[in-house]
């Protein structure tokens, strides 16, 4: 009866609060026009033309160097080295010079073409200078002995792998993408609610004990029943962000999806699915791969992680709010909560990336501090059930344990003022 | 007297301090009972024990015959020294919260906020919010909040500190009222005026150990001096002085009369009785004032807790 006030109170005082509000609706509509800046900008520096210069007095190589999109060469090798090298290095319009010495024997170019510049080059640009070299010399190699270059063209074979599950679900290459790009954005939206709803309910915590309400309060409910109820009333507010949130992805993909002709139930069908695959580029191949993932179980997880992962930490939260006066105080004991999320989120994107199912990724999908994270950075992998249940059963045992210490300091802690307590005397309060 | 609040050989330690040492206490039923002691002396202690915020050590507590446990939550309104409400909730909203939180049904609630609400003449300030009243006003929600849920036992740590007079005024006689229709009230404090006026029992509390407790008469006449304070208009002044000096301890004193006279504080001898000093006065002058000295609660305070 009381706890379901308490949680109504809460839950009211943070949803009607106007930066909850302004949250919800403005951060998605931010995150997408920082996500359209930064395709923007990233566009912008594609349609840039760079001039690279050669000097080939011998006319080995020069032309072999084709202009690109964003290349375009200019033979220099009627000036002296000197004075081509001057002209380059002092004009704001070239990027840099390849330098092909004149040799008798081709062969020797593998190891004496330079590239000289002002800044050191872009590694995308070396390796194709280093491809032109290569594949001259390649000809020449299979010319010298005696091979006729344009059969061997021929008679390469260009293939593409096909990748399905034995489930039968099609995947491919893009759907690793999206997948990390998914499981990404779930981990590290947990540590951001972790964080933000943390903070609310220490917050929160801190204004009891300043106004002090808070021994009017534990008159009428145990102060256990008053931490609880404002943890489930916040979490609650989260969800309800979380759902919102959801909705508008789903609704913006689904508009997406309608504009460019994907179909949504693609999944379920997978001939049609392959006849039209050919037909689909870009964002459609990604927007039907959205559909494919499992959506549903990557909801739910989210919002178990998230419950699981979140009233473990607003616990200590809680009893870091209870331990000290005012917001300034409570740095020094976040310092310790901060780190495992940061911890969570680093390697969540250096090793679930990379190898989703690996060791390091797997124990920390279990570890319960960093469970919520990178576990759900591999859900969109696909993680055994069983791995699932171990993990959740872990966070929630820890969870348990956690509320128990935190609220023996929160009792005690609400009703402390003045001096900012040491580890040591927060230690003797459990045993009060 | 039957009792409401019954006490019994409370201990409550705090790691190596001792904030409360074996304290009993009688609290009866219809009474305004006065918590007294220095700051520090344990008061707090025994009042967050009685509201179940904290468990005592050892002993036991009894709220009307049964010993005290959860249901009783509803029956105690407590006032805390340092007291606040939340400062961006509207009032009305609070109130109805708080009074929620004590086991009101939300329209009951409503009914007591709108009664409460009408009889201090504050019906404009339901929607308000904390933080646009002055402090004054803020206390007399405090105060509305506390008793909304009709508590049989009022418990007021320090409820006058942040009151103007008038405000004070109008709480005071909001808390006789109640006593009148059988509220029990303790009052904790450590301002005399306030329990010389409204208080008929006392307590006081000292280093954690209680020290004096009973009706505050009884407690007055325990601690009499067999003092009383003369006005005399003297046939002889010099021969009074020298002759009554001998027979009594007398001291200058100071209260207010109409006449010039020789004002004193004379003490009884032990046995003595105060008609052999009235007619040893009325022998040497007019007698206008003759008073017995009774000791205000602020001299048996300062005179415990100096011993």
């Amino acid at each position: 009866m009381s706890l379901s006030l308490i949680i109504k109170r809460e839950f009211n005082a943070k949803v009607r609060n106007k930066s909850f509000i302004v949250m919800t609706f403005l951060s998605p509509l931010l995150i997408v026009a920082m996500g359209a800046l930064v395709g923007y900008l990233a566009t912008l520096n594609s349609d840039q033309v760079n001039q690279v210069a050669i000097h080939d007095s011998a006319g080995l190589l020069k032309s072999d160097f084709k202009d690109g999109k964003n290349v375009k060469y200019t033979d220099l090798s009627a000036m002296p080295l000197d004075v081509a090298k001057k002209e380059v290095s002092e004009s704001e319009s070239y990027e840099g010079l390849i330098y092909v010495p004149a040799t008798d024997s081709l062969s020797q170019l593998a190891t004496t073409v330079e590239y000289i510049s002002n800044d050191s080059p872009n590694l995308d640009f070396v390796a194709t200078i280093e491809d032109v070299v290569d594949n001259k010399l390649t000809r020449n190699n299979l010319k010298e002995l005696g091979f006729d270059y344009d059969k061997i063209e021929q008679a390469k074979a260009s293939s593409k792998i096909h990748l399905s599950k034995f489930s039968g679900e099609e995947t491919f290459k893009e759907a690793s993408i999206i997948k990390i790009i998914i499981g990404g954005i779930s981990g590290y939206l947990i540590m951001m609610f972790v964080i933000i709803y943390g903070n609310m309910v220490m917050r929160s915590v801190i204004e009891e004990k300043t106004n002090r309400i808070i021994e009017i309060i534990i008159s009428s409910v145990k102060p256990f029943k008053l931490m609880m109820g404002k943890i489930i009333g916040t979490s609650l507010a989260g969800i309800l962000q979380f759902i919102i949130w959801v909705i508008l992805g789903l609704g913006l993909i689904f508009l997406l999806s309608s504009l460019f002709g994907v179909q949504v139930g693609a999944a379920a069908q997978p001939q049609a699915a392959e006849a039209s695959k050919e037909a689909m580029d870009g964002i459609q191949l990604y927007l039907s791969e959205i559909w494919k993932l499992p959506l549903l179980t990557i909801f739910f997880s989210f919002i178990i992680y998230f419950i699981g992962g979140y009233f473990l930490y607003s616990s200590l939260y809680a009893a870091i709010g209870a331990a000290v006066d005012s917001e300034t105080d409570s740095q020094q004991f976040l310092l310790p909560i901060i780190m495992p999320l940061m911890l969570g989120v680093y390697v969540g994107f250096f090793t679930v990336i990379s190898d989703p199912h690996g060791t390091v990724a797997t124990v920390f999908s279990m570890i319960p501090l960093t469970s919520p994270i990178v576990m759900l950075m591999r859900i969109p992998f696909g993680v055994p059930l069983w791995e699932l249940l171990v993990s959740v059963a872990i966070l929630f045992i820890t969870f348990f344990a956690v509320v128990w210490f935190a609220a023996k300091i929160y009792r005690i802690g609400i009703l402390m003022y003045g001096k900012k307590p040491t580890y040591k005397e927060m230690f003797k309060w459990l045993k009060y | 007297m039957e009792s409401i609040l019954q006490v019994n050989n409370v201990v409550k330690q705090y790691g190596n301090y001792t904030a409360l040492n074996n304290v009993s206490l009688q609290v009866p039923k219809g009474s305004i009972y006065g918590l007294l002691g220095p700051n520090g002396a344990g008061k707090t202690s025994l009042i967050r024990i009685i509201n179940q915020i904290t468990m005592p050590d050892s002993g036991e507590v009894w709220l009307d015959g049964e010993r005290l446990n959860p249901s009783h939550i509803s029956h105690i309104g407590y006032m805390p020294e340092e007291r606040g409400l939340y400062k961006s909730m509207k009032v009305g909203e609070q109130a109805l919260y708080l009074a929620q939180l004590k086991g009101l049904s939300k329209t009951e609630a409503k009914t007591q906020l709108e009664y409460w609400f009408k009889k201090l003449e504050i019906e404009g300030w339901w929607n308000k919010k904390i933080q646009e009243l002055s402090k004054g006003m803020a206390q007399k929600i405090q105060f509305v909040v506390t008793v909304l849920h009709r508590p049989k036992l009022l418990i007021l740590d320090e409820p006058f500190s942040g009151f103007d007079p008038v405000n004070a005024n109008i709480i005071k006689d909001e808390i006789l009222e109640l006593r009148d229709k059988g509220t029990t009230v303790i009052f904790s404090t450590h301002r005399m005026e306030s329990v010389e006026d409204m208080c008929d029992h006392i307590a006081l509390i000292h280093k954690s150990n209680k020290l004096i407790e009973g009706r505050l008469h009884d407690v007055k006449r325990q601690y009499r001096s067999n003092t009383f304070e003369v006005g005399i208009i003297p046939y002889n002044l010099q021969a009074l002085l020298a002759d009554i000096n001998l027979k009594y301890e007398t001291r200058q004193a100071s209260f207010k009369t109409l006449d010039d006279e020789l004002k004193l504080e004379v003490k009884l001898p032990d046995g003595g009785n105060s008609r052999d000093l009235l007619q040893y006065l009325l022998q040497h002058g007019n007698v206008t004032y003759f008073v017995e000295k009774i000791p205000s609660v602020n001299d048996i305070f300062i005179k415990t807790v100096s011993q």
